[in-house]
């Protein structure tokens, strides 16, 4: 027996070896983000420096809003508690920057998803939270009630820096209108070139747009054309190579829509763990192990329903009962005649 | 060469030291970037921008490279800069010298500028002179013409402008002028030298910059039409001028700042200059039968320059970086236009970062070089 000793005290060292990393990869998943949050204690999101609907402060410093929302669904899927984000605001130049050098986690900043953004800067686009598309708004005193009525020579104030920049030139060139383009940094320089006379139209995102007009001396003064001259998919950005932070936030959203998909409230979540549909179940932990694919517990998903709402829920307080979108035109669920179709959580 | 190895040996290791920390920074920056999926280069470049430009010297749109919009964003800051200098020099030197004047009003006015403009942020100043100031101007369709033909309008300033027929032939009278003038004036130096006569040179200057244009216009087929901003009505209460020459009000509000800060800084050197040179210059010239005028131009002043010269040099400098601050109102400048929006658009942080520093640092460079060997050229040669 003494004569194999050596040999078998190697064995038995290989097999620990073996035993410790296979456990390790079963139990945690590598996730230097996720590690991160969990050790700090919050999530760190970049929100935008003010826009009604989508992520303000208001006086006491409360942020609220869609994207707002975003974040607090992670915190409390990570974290168990919605409150736990610090939210750092960007302007449109440092987002990317914010996020890819690690100053925040989670980008929540109505930002578009593009080719570009997405394959060039060492980011990943998790999913769209709000449908959108770029407008133009003018002064009802113009007489202007369409974008054919616009005549050479038009200035044009918006954000530099922006889709809103580029899809603008597309759409004057495709037209043949010479325009004035006049770019701000800040979105309240842009609003206040426009609502001074310096500029004839201040186009952006639809949304920001009716988010931004609340904000003006009058906002009855100005309409938002009806036409809609591009797509803007707006959605949660994480840093490329980290595919279980990214699957947690990608999830987290996903969570949120799908819940309101079978009718589960903040309400009502809790009752909804004896409810007789399987799905139902999943989503809300009674059922299934979904938690441990991220490294999470499996109430992770109920915690997100209970603390923060479902989609439904967020929108409604965010931006339909603030005046700013009453109707959810395409950001409406599947079922209901809009296109908010997710990946089923199972 | 003798030297000894323990004087050398302290330069040697700073010399490596700065070389490892400059790698260190360099590698982790790079490994950095790999990490994350950040490709480094400087391809971009020629890449089509898509993004238009509200003010431009040449020609772009979109369509151009982002490089097309770097010579962009670098013209509109040399326009500002070169603007911006010219006034503030001559303003400087008018406040520098009305500061000295035995004039008390003038003196105290003086004083009150540069107390006032001096002391406010310069940041500060721009703001004010756009959203303020030039803000409150009237809409194109409520403006009062000045002059007859010039309008002051929120949208912009709209000055008339020639158009010209074989202006080829005006700008070539004009420099044939300008060289005369210079003969001229070598010989008359020359003749003042060896001869002691006194030619007229002021005027004849004056008579030749009129009569050879005006025989170009009369004899040469120069023809110019005034065109005039007219205005044109874009949608119910929507208007614009077309036609003539419009700067934006970015442009005027920069330009206005700048030149207005950086003059009090200037008039302080000029003032310095001035005080700086010997009383008793002043007083022998004066004894030898000079006019004020005559002391301050023939013997004050080219004592002063050589003070007044290297401060206002940086001052220069400072215009030309300060021109900068355009970002925050919206003026196409090089930081706007190439580290603002083509960075924003490109996500290539560090290369264009680097660039637009790199910039600065060689235009600083050239305008001190320049400013150094004026300096060298009108030095007095003390005998």
């Amino acid at each position: 027996m003494f004569k194999y000793l050596k040999q078998l005290t190697s064995l038995v060292a290989v097999f620990a070896v073996l035993l410790t990393f296979s456990t390790e990869t079963m139990a945690a998943k590598k996730s230097k983000t996720l590690k991160n949050t969990q050790k700090t204690g919050f999530v760190r999101c970049g929100v935008s420096q003010g826009l009604p609907g989508f992520s303000n402060a208001d006086a006491a410093g409360n942020w609220t809003g869609v994207d707002v929302d975003v974040c607090r669904a992670v915190a409390a899927a990570v974290l168990g508690d919605a409150n736990k984000v610090k939210f750092t605001p960007l302007s449109a130049k440092e987002r990317f920057t914010a996020l890819t050098s690690g100053e925040i986690d989670i980008l929540s900043r109505n930002t578009t998803w593009t080719l570009s953004r997405d394959a060039d800067i060492g980011l990943t686009f998790v999913g769209v939270n709000f449908y959108d598309g770029q407008g133009f708004m003018v002064r009802k005193s113009s007489g202007i009630t369409s974008t054919s009525q616009f005549k050479n020579g038009i200035s044009a104030c918006t954000n530099i820096g922006t889709t809103t920049e580029l899809n603008m030139r597309d759409f004057f060139n495709s037209r043949g209108i010479s325009y004035e383009p006049v770019a701000f940094e800040k979105a309240d320089e842009v609003v206040a070139a426009y609502d001074s006379g310096r500029c004839d139209t201040y186009t952006t995102d639809k949304s920001g747009l009716a988010a931004q007009r609340t904000k003006m001396s009058n906002p009855d003064e100005h309409i938002v054309l009806p036409e809609t001259i591009s797509k803007e998919p707006l959605g949660p950005v994480v840093r490329q190579g980290d595919a279980v932070w990214e699957d947690i936030v990608r999830w987290s959203l996903n969570t949120m829509i799908e819940a309101e998909e079978y009718g589960i409230t903040s309400a009502n979540a809790d009752m909804m763990k004896t409810s007789e549909n399987p799905q139902i179940k999943r989503l809300v932990g009674s059922e299934g192990e979904l938690g441990a694919a991220f490294g999470l517990d499996n109430e992770w998903s109920l915690r997100i329903i209970k603390q923060v709402g479902n989609y439904g829920e967020s929108y409604k307080r965010n931006i339909a009962d603030t005046g700013i979108l009453p109707d959810r035109g395409p950001n409406e669920l599947w079922t209901k005649g809009g296109i908010l179709y997710v990946p089923p959580a199972r | 060469m003798n030297f000894k190895l323990k004087d050398i040996l302290p330069q040697l290791i700073t010399v490596v030291a700065v070389v490892l920390v400059f790698g260190f920074f360099a590698n982790n920056a790079s490994i950095n970037m790999e990490n994350r999926g950040i490709a480094f280069g400087f391809g971009f470049l020629s890449q089509a921008a898509s993004f238009d430009v509200q003010f431009s010297l040449i020609e772009y749109d979109g369509s151009h490279s982002y490089f097309r919009a770097y010579l962009v964003g670098l013209l509109n800051t040399l326009l500002v800069s070169v603007i911006g200098i010219i006034f503030a020099t001559i303003l400087g030197v008018i406040i520098g010298v009305a500061r000295l004047s035995p004039n008390y009003l003038i003196n105290q006015f003086a004083a009150f500028y540069v107390e006032f403009f001096r002391n406010i942020p310069l940041l500060l100043q721009i703001f004010f002179w756009y959203f303020a100031a030039l803000r409150a101007l009237p809409l194109p369709q409520n403006a009062e013409p000045i002059f007859g033909n010039i309008y002051m309008t929120i949208k912009g300033l709209y000055v008339p402008t020639f158009i010209w027929e074989n202006f080829n032939i005006f700008f070539y009278s004009v420099i044939a002028a300008i060289i005369a003038i210079i003969v001229i004036r070598i010989h008359a130096k020359k003749v003042q030298e060896t001869q002691g006569k006194q030619i007229p040179v002021f005027i004849i200057s004056i008579g030749l910059i009129i009569i050879l244009p005006l025989l170009s216009f009369l004899i040469g087929g120069v023809s110019a039409t005034l065109e005039t901003p007219k205005l044109i009505q874009l949608a119910q209460t929507s208007f614009k001028f077309e036609g003539g020459i419009s700067l934006p009000p970015e442009l005027i509000a920069l330009t206005l700042a700048l030149s207005l800060y950086t003059a009090t800084f200037i008039a302080e050197c000029v003032r310095a200059g001035i005080q700086g040179v010997g009383k008793g210059q002043k007083e022998a010239a004066a004894s030898i039968g000079l006019t004020p005028n005559q002391v301050l131009k023939l013997v004050i002043m080219p004592q002063a320059l050589r003070i007044i010269i290297p401060p206002t040099t940086n001052q220069y400098l400072n215009l030309t970086k300060n021109s900068s601050l355009a970002a925050a109102i919206a003026y196409p400048d090089l930081v706007l236009v190439f580290a603002g929006t083509a960075l924003m658009q490109t996500g290539k942080a560090i290369e264009i970062v680097f660039i637009t520093m790199f910039t600065y640092l060689t235009l600083s460079i050239t305008i001190s070089l320049f400013m150094n060997w004026y300096n060298k050229k009108i030095a007095i040669q003390e005998k």
